[in-house]
């Protein structure tokens, strides 16, 4: 259908093209396309071989077409073809119930709510450590060096150890999986927040000295509201890498729930149509995050005087 | 002139800020910045002082110094017979800088509120005040809008009416209308003297605008760079009723050209 209307009518009304073009469904369109393409070559390419292998040990003859048509048929395919996980997706998502075990909605939402667990913690970490780091000189200079080092260690090294040492003290499920997304979405807030509450200019901060204001009247009347625009840049980075965090922890957890449970469920059983329809959910759910997110950001920024 | 004013108003005598021997050097990596060299100055309650000179003499230094944002390193000075951190605690004075220093995210009748809201008046008095000093800088009606959506000229006037919206009086100005185009100054100017007229404010208010300092002070501190100093203090009391075309009369022509000989005395001082 978008073929169709990208070349279709574009050769009797030559205006047609320029004025797709000129939006923005246009150019999504053709990258789309692109993508469904190469996936669909990638397709037959990677699964050429094995196919190939098969028909030779049975001595069967084959031809492109055949191969072009198995390749995109396989039940444990090296790359399954789009319209394999599209109907994979369909079946899991909307042929079952939201309760069942192989809903990708379940395991979708086990993942969301530890990623927002996750996200509401490092967030508020992130800040109140930006908040030190501003006000405390020492915090500045030791603490910076801990964070950034922080963030150097894999974290898929130290996600089962976190697991194993939590569950050792009783905490099982939710929070360990929350803790490695708190681990790494605090970064980007704190990072974001020491820069946002040291954005106010020299200007703004005399103007508050010669009312004598408190260092917590600073900090609410201009501190705060200054680095808002910088929080939500750092948040809808943090949303994302808070969702990945999830999905990690996810994976040595003996894989009970979740989008991370059946990315490992599939590798066990070689289920590629699963994983990829899994990573696709993923993907899906890191989009509608990110996205909500710049809605709350522009909400928040209109009301707050921002240009439109 | 000066004793007359003394025997005439007792009262308008009073000094409010007193700056003795005072000098400011920066450490610099490379050498010392002398900004400011035995300084002394007096200004008397109801005074309009302008301090004119050249960039880099020490003007905004030595306002700096009296709103204690600075602090200097010889000499002293006194602001209501205080020290100047004690007078910015008894928040003495109202500041107005160089540019309008607006918060972007609070609305014009916010912003003029930000003071009253600090120093803790109730909302019925801030909303009263902030009315009140809009009115008074003509920019009643625009009280909803946001910074972004006034031109300059209103966007100071609005950092006006924030630092006479806690009722200082002291009002220190560092080039309020420098930025400004010079019909919106011209304008600008005559409503400060209006204002100044009507509220009997002590002002201290830096240019580098000879017409501006000549039209609006009733005292010109003339100063000179490297090092910061004081060349001449000018009485300048022109007719207090004074219009924007008072600047033609042969009193207004003869003050600018002492206050333009002292910069250039100044200058060639310093070559």
């Amino acid at each position: 259908m978008t073929i169709e209307a990208l070349t279709g009518p574009s050769q009797s009304t030559p205006g047609l093209l320029s004025r797709v073009f000129a939006g923005r469904s246009g150019p999504l369109a053709v990258v789309c396309l692109a993508i469904f393409v190469l996936w669909y070559l990638g397709t037959v390419w990677l699964n050429a071989p094995l196919l190939i292998d098969r028909y030779e040990r049975s001595g069967e003859d084959w031809s492109i077409s055949r191969l072009a048509g198995d390749a995109m048929a396989m039940e444990r395919p090296i790359l399954p073809a789009p319209h394999q996980v599209a109907e994979e997706l369909n079946k899991s998502i909307l042929q079952r119930k939201v309760t069942s075990k192989r809903s990708l909605i379940y395991h979708g939402w086990v993942t969301l709510s530890s990623t927002l667990l996750g996200f509401a913690m490092g967030t508020l970490l992130g800040i109140v450590l930006a908040v030190g780091i501003v006000h405390v000189n020492t915090l500045d200079r030791s603490l910076l060096p801990w964070i950034i080092a922080s963030q150097t260690i894999p974290i898929l090294a130290i996600a089962p150890m976190i697991i194993v040492v939590l569950g050792n003290i009783g905490f099982t499920g939710l929070v360990p999986k929350a803790l490695i997304s708190m681990y790494l979405c605090f970064f980007p807030v704190a990072i974001g927040m020491v820069k946002g509450l040291r954005s106010p200019d020299p200007l703004q901060m005399d103007l508050m000295r010669t009312y004598s204001a408190s260092k917590a009247q600073v900090f609410w009347q201009l501190r705060w509201p200054s680095s808002v625009p910088f929080l939500f840049a750092s948040l809808k980075v943090a949303i994302a890498i808070s969702l990945v965090g999830a999905i990690v922890g996810e994976l040595p957890t003996g894989a009970q729930a979740g989008i991370g449970a059946r990315l490992l469920v599939g590798s066990y059983y070689g289920q590629t149509v699963q994983i990829w329809a899994a990573l696709l959910t993923a993907a899906a759910m890191a989009g509608m995050l990110v996205a909500a997110m710049g809605g709350i950001e522009k909400l928040v920024l209109r009301r707050s005087g921002a240009r439109p | 002139m000066q004793q007359g004013e003394t025997e005439t108003a007792a009262e308008e005598a009073r000094p409010v800020i007193k700056v003795e021997n005072l000098s400011l050097t920066f450490q610099t990596a490379d050498a010392p910045v002398y900004a400011l060299s035995e300084v002394n100055l007096t200004i008397n309650a109801g005074d309009f002082v302008s301090f004119i000179g050249p960039s880099g003499c020490g003007k905004t230094t030595l306002l700096r110094v009296i709103a204690d944002l600075e602090r200097q390193t010889a000499g002293a000075i006194s602001v209501n017979g205080v020290s100047p951190e004690e007078a910015r605690r008894n928040r003495a004075y109202g500041y107005v800088f160089q540019a309008p220093a607006l918060y972007p995210w609070r609305t014009v009748e916010r912003n003029v509120m930000l003071p009253l809201e600090i120093m803790g008046m109730t909302a019925a008095e801030r909303q009263e005040r902030a009315a009140r000093y809009l009115d008074l800088v003509n920019l009643g009606g625009f009280e909803k809008k946001f910074p972004w959506q006034l031109s300059g000229g209103m966007q100071q006037r609005v950092s006006i009416a924030r630092a006479l919206s806690f009722e200082p009086e002291l009002l220190l100005m560092d080039e309020p209308f420098g930025a400004l185009d010079e019909i919106t100054r011209d304008h600008l100017n005559e409503q400060l003297l209006r204002l100044w007229e009507r509220t009997g404010k002590t002002v201290v208010f830096v240019t580098h605008s000879i017409p501006e300092a000549v039209f609006l002070s009733s005292k010109i501190v003339v100063m000179s760079p490297r090092p910061g100093r004081i060349i001449d203090i000018i009485d300048c009391n022109l007719p207090p009723d004074r219009s924007l075309d008072s600047r033609e009369s042969n009193e207004f022509a003869e003050i600018a050209h002492r206050v333009r000989e002292g910069l250039r005395a100044g200058h060639s001082y310093d070559d």
